[in-house]
């Protein structure tokens, strides 16, 4: 066992874990932060997607050793400082972005990377961005209206209208 | 998983050191290993991290040669954009959050038959740089997962001589992203170089009948005609060893049109 310390949401968590532990796993279970989901363990849908250091990453294919001293970010601190939702947690909300919810801490923490990256994306842009996340419920159409309106771009036309 | 123990040396010396414990594996992006450690499919003693060595990342653009660190993921080499068709095949591996992970050494050293980036060492004319040596990566790909590398022995940074043209293009398997067809060629002052990856049985490999005919004449006709025997060709649910040898000559056409 190893010891392991993090900034997650701007507050510090250490804890005790085996080379094993999975970063999903110590989020989860350790930090007490139920929001990053679990839904494939295995790499492909993307429900797990945090950020390391700014970085959009799947947290069960990464160890949580390889995240010590690292700044961690999770759904959990997407909110505004007021504890309102965040310009593209509403858009979720607004455009209906989402059914059952699984994929969505996931979408929204992909979603964030991709605006930082790429302020006002295509529609194509968006699709291709997101080809790690997985939704069994939406069909994507209003995941991506969202994520659009999210950049401010004008979604009249756009998808599932 | 099994249980190992998991070390994050910060020098290479020190991550040598530790590989050399009995079922040492290093440790690179983890975007293949940690999937193939879930279905316990490998059991390493102790798993030595690559990610905290500083002097294993970076690319450097030294007079006509970019030299990119093996822990450079797919995401810095995609941004870096001096070996244009370099940086756009690194952009289309896996998914946004794979790039953010995946390594170029981790990839080259584990010599999946269906993966990018051998195709642009193979293609480019790359050499290897190691611990102890530099290989050609005519002589680095040895096989099916099979690499030149010796036990202890791990790749440091990859280098590659810029080419005046060059261009991937890859026929994706939509699930997994991986090639099911992918052709890297290179216009270099040497020839021309076709390189490509899902395909053969035996991982990547030059096409070196194309190569001889975009030589005289580097545009997508000259490759009408040619043909690739399927005997070694891959063949799985996603397609035959004959659709597969087909597809080379549709890629190889559309990677030398791309590259202009
Ligand atoms: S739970 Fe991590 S990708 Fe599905
Ligand atoms: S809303 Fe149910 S999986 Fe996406």
């Amino acid at each position: 066992m190893t010891n392991v310390t993090m900034t997650i949401n701007g507050r510090s968590v250490s804890g005790t874990v085996e080379g094993r532990t999975l970063l999903s796993s110590f989020i989860r279970e350790q930090a007490g932060l139920t929001g990053t989901h679990v839904g494939c363990d295995t790499a492909q849908c993307g429900a797990c997607t945090l950020h390391v250091n700014g970085e959009s990453v799947k947290s069960c294919n990464m160890f949580a050793l390889e995240a010590d001293g690292a700044e961690v970010t999770t759904i959990e601190g997407m909110a505004n400082d007021d504890g309102s939702l965040s310009t593209i947690q509403q858009a979720f909300q607004d455009h209906h972005g989402l059914q059952c919810g699984f994929c969505t801490p996931g979408m929204v923490m992909t979603a964030a990377a991709l605006l930082k990256e790429n302020p006002t994306p295509t529609e194509e842009e968006v699709r291709g961005y997101l080809s790690g996340n997985l939704c069994r419920c939406t069909g994507y159409h209003n995941i991506v209206k969202a994520i659009m309106a999210a950049s401010g771009q004008d979604v009249s036309r756009i998808a599932a209208e | 998983m099994y249980a190992f123990e998991l070390t994050r040396p910060t020098s290479l010396a020190d991550a040598i050191k530790a590989l050399g414990e009995e079922d040492a594996q290093p440790l690179s992006g983890g975007q293949t290993l940690i999937p193939t450690l879930k279905q316990r499919l490998a059991m390493p003693s102790t798993l030595v991290s690559l990610s905290g060595i500083e002097e294993l990342k970076g690319i450097k653009n030294e007079g006509g040669t970019l030299s990119i660190g093996a822990a450079t993921t797919h995401a810095a080499v995609a941004r870096d954009g001096s070996y244009p068709a370099l940086s756009d095949l690194a952009g289309h591996i896996g998914d946004p959050h794979v790039r953010n992970r995946g390594t170029i050494g981790g990839s080259i050293a584990n010599n999946d038959p269906s993966a990018c980036y051998p195709a642009a060492a193979l293609g480019s004319g790359a050499t290897i740089v190691t611990n102890n040596r530099e290989i050609g990566a005519d002589d680095f790909f040895t096989g099916l997962f099979e690499t030149a590398l010796d036990e202890g022995e791990i790749v440091t940074a990859v280098k590659f001589p810029i080419p005046e043209k060059a261009a991937y293009v890859k026929f994706e398997q939509p699930a997994s992203r991986f090639a099911l067809v992918g052709v890297f060629v290179a216009k270099t002052a040497d020839g021309v170089r076709v390189a490509v990856t899902g395909a053969s049985e035996g991982g990547v490999f030059r096409w070196s009948e194309a190569e001889k005919a975009l030589d005289g004449n580097f545009s997508p006709d000259a490759v009408d005609g040619l043909t690739l025997p399927a005997d070694d060709m891959i063949g799985d649910l996603h397609g035959s060893p004959e659709y597969r040898a087909h597809l080379v000559g549709v890629i190889t056409k559309r990677a030398v049109a791309k590259a202009g």
